[in-house]
């Protein structure tokens, strides 16, 4: 594979590993924290696409649409821990299947009957176009500011639970949550508030993500299963986990759909070499956490040791 | 099982001229119904809803009346599932006793519908789907399409490439049948060479990777078959990587039609893309229906609202031509064969196969009066009087 190419195909899986990530963090420290399977997560990822779709129409402002979004998006998954999820922490996991899986549904239909089944968003006439990055790489502007915000809230979030004390609390709360109950902290709160954050990142990944590919009813569905592999990759409750997961899940996906079909258009007709591409780079990454959970069970970066 | 169904349909057209023979002449009918099937919810419901409305509105302007006979359209949603329009098919043609059926936008759903209307002698006009398969070997007397044939545009796309002097080309399609079909329909006609064929995922949505290699390639064009939100994804994130720039982007007709221009905005602006029909006709009939289109639903048609509307004006035609006698079914048969109307594509005649005859045009998208965009039509049809591959296959004869 040509150098030009390699790269930019690197930075598209660093792109889409990162969009993966602001998923996957959330989920990782809800399931972590609270051991609670909230399937209805990447129902908060379709809820913020289109608060910014409706909210970049409604102001004319792409930065402030995205903004609101994030920020309505994190008050709506307070409010839905506090009135709904809050009452499923006592309950096996299946109950907590259940209630998610329902609420994935109703949340489906509720959005259809606010906001219809999907709503135009694009990106900013600035950020339209290509930027040459190296001598014969254009890479798309848009997806740079992707690449951006992507690394700085993965940083952001690093030090927010690395360095500061909600983030130890959290550390506490996810290795041990009764010490950490027993320690005095008020573990309710904090729950809802890591939720929040939970939800002001999918709302991020939704919005940016708006413009490339299509804001419509049931858009977090399929990317929900992408996100619970990068948890199980990177170890169920580590912040580090799921950005070493994310990016690693991003890259192969991205890589082998590409690199493999090269590799098999050399010697195969070109629908067998295209159609087998996708096929086995969408297998790979199943196949490369079956291969982790063989060999390290607790995931890469496990939280509870 | 196709067999089956040709002969039970063959042997139900001969009972039924049999039955009119015996009856001596046929009786004209006193109102003309007509069951019209159609996706009108869901993600691919503009499409359905625009076939329905481009119907309604051929109606309408006929005074509610087909070839003077009072007009019954029973209009109902297949929701995307083949199940349900066979369900409907069967309830609109044994119980609603209906004389035609007629909306299904989708081959798949169409072909699971159509063997309700061949075993009842029921004609089927399609406003859209045309699959090869019907042009062909399972051609049938009851079926009469009213669009283009599936592979017209993109072998019209080739064809363009060849008068544009590109040599090269890179081809994108989803990995399922009516890719492939589409994607060889535009190598039957071009001549220059195919530096690469990229097959996706159906349903993909982001073609970053996809969108790499074709840099890498440096291809002269591109030509894609991404029906619905595929292509609207992939036109946006095409002209973000800046591909605009080096390559030309060829698209099949109902992918830079409104429902696409819509979304995607002024990035559509330039593009080239291959119809049947175009908004800018300037034949009085297209001047009509543009005009009372936009006067009725405030907004242009699209491709599938003009082949509705046509459809209403076929079945006009023929309903006039054997003055409302619509038990006869092989005098009916002639009348629609003779396709005696004014379409808003201008010279249209049915093949033996029963299938189209037709121009085909290149199209851009450039702004209209109001600072919308618009397609616009290139005044020398790319293919004349273009029928399809299949037709040789096809047992009906003259």
């Amino acid at each position: 594979m040509p150098s030009v190419l390699l790269i930019e195909q690197t930075l598209n899986g660093l792109q889409f590993g990162l969009m993966l990530f602001l998923l996957a963090a959330g989920l990782t420290l809800v399931f972590g924290v609270m051991d609670m399977i909230n399937l209805a997560h990447g129902s908060l990822y379709m809820i913020g696409a289109f608060l910014a779709a409706w909210l970049v129409a409604l102001t004319g402002s792409f930065v402030i649409g995205v903004l609101g979004a994030v920020g309505l998006t994190g008050l709506f998954g307070m409010a839905l821990e506090a009135a709904l999820l809050r009452t499923l922490y006592a309950r096996d996991h299946l109950s907590q299947v259940l209630a998610t899986f329902a609420l994935i549904l109703i949340l489906n239909d509720g959005v259809k009957m606010l906001f219809g089944t999907d709503l135009p968003l694009s990106a900013p006439a600035a950020l339209s176009g290509p930027v040459e990055l190296l001598p014969g790489l254009q890479y798309p502007a848009y997806r740079l500011l992707i690449l951006g915000v992507g690394s700085a809230l993965a940083i952001a979030l690093y030090l927010l639970v690395q360095k500061t004390r909600m983030g130890a609390l959290v550390r506490a709360g996810a290795s041990n949550r009764a010490m950490a109950t027993a320690m005095g902290t008020n573990i309710s709160a904090l729950f809802t508030l890591v939720f929040g954050i939970g939800a002001a990142l999918c709302a991020v990944a939704g919005a940016l993500l708006g413009p490339l590919l299509a804001v419509q009813v049931g858009m977090g569905e399929n990317i929900l299963i992408l996100a619970f592999v990068v948890i199980v990759i990177g170890g169920i409750g580590s912040i580090r986990g799921a950005l070493v997961g994310s990016v690693l899940v991003g890259c192969i996906d991205t890589l082998g759909r590409t690199g493999l079909q090269q590799l098999f258009r050399e010697f195969l007709p070109p629908q067998w070499a295209s159609a087998a591409g996708p096929a086995i780079a969408s297998i790979a990454v199943y196949v490369f956490m079956a291969v982790v959970l063989a060999v390290r069970p607790q995931g890469l970066f496990p939280a509870r040791t | 099982m196709i067999h089956r169904t040709l002969q039970s349909a063959a042997a139900a057209s001969l009972f039924a001229s049999t039955l009119a023979l015996v009856g001596g002449a046929a009786f004209a009918a006193d109102k003309v119904k007509i069951g019209l099937v159609s996706t009108l919810s869901g993600p691919s419901s503009a499409l359905g809803v625009d076939i329905r409305d481009g119907f309604l509105l051929g109606v309408k302007l006929n005074g509610g009346k087909l070839g003077g006979l009072p007009a019954e359209v029973l209009v109902s949603d297949d929701q995307f599932k083949p199940d349900v329009a066979k369900q409907l098919f069967e309830k609109n043609i044994k119980r609603d006793k209906v004389d035609f059926m007629t909306g299904v936008v989708f081959s798949n759903i169409m072909l699971a519908a159509l063997p309700e209307a061949y075993d009842n002698n029921v004609i089927y006009i399609s406003p859209n789907a045309a699959p090869s398969s019907i042009a062909g070997k399972d051609c049938n007397p009851l079926f009469f399409a009213v669009s283009w044939p599936n592979d017209a545009y993109h072998e019209a796309a080739g064809q363009f490439a060849n008068t544009r002097n590109l040599k090269s080309v890179y081809l994108v399609a989803p990995n399922y049948q009516a890719g492939k079909d589409s994607l060889a329909g535009f190598k039957r006609t071009f001549k220059g060479q195919v530096v690469g064929e990229n097959y996706t995922k159906l349903g993909q949505l982001d073609y970053a990777a996809e969108l790499a290699e074709i840099r890498a390639a440096k291809p002269q064009a591109v030509y894609i078959f991404l029906p619905g939100g595929m292509g609207i994804n992939f036109i946006k994130q095409y002209v973000g990587a800046g591909l605009g720039k080096d390559t030309t982007l060829l698209l099949p007709g109902f992918s830079a039609d409104q429902d696409v221009i819509n979304p995607v905005g002024s990035a559509m602006a330039g593009l080239f893309n291959t119809a049947h029909w175009s908004p800018d006709f300037t034949n009085p009939a297209n001047q009509k229906f543009m005009a009372e289109f936009q006067k009725e639903y405030k907004r242009v048609p699209t491709l599938y609202a003009s082949q509705g509307y046509d459809a209403a004006l076929l079945i006009n035609a023929a309903v006039r031509d054997v003055k409302g006698k619509l038990e006869d079914r092989d005098a009916l048969r002639k009348a629609l064969k003779a396709a005696r109307f004014d379409s808003v594509r201008g010279p249209f005649k049915f093949n033996t196969n029963q299938y189209p005859i037709q121009n085909y045009y290149v199209r851009t998208v450039g702004s209209d009066s109001k600072g919308g965009l618009i397609n616009k039509s290139f005044n020398e049809p790319i293919l004349r009087d273009h029928g399809d591959a299949y037709v040789q296959s096809c047992a009906m004869k003259g």
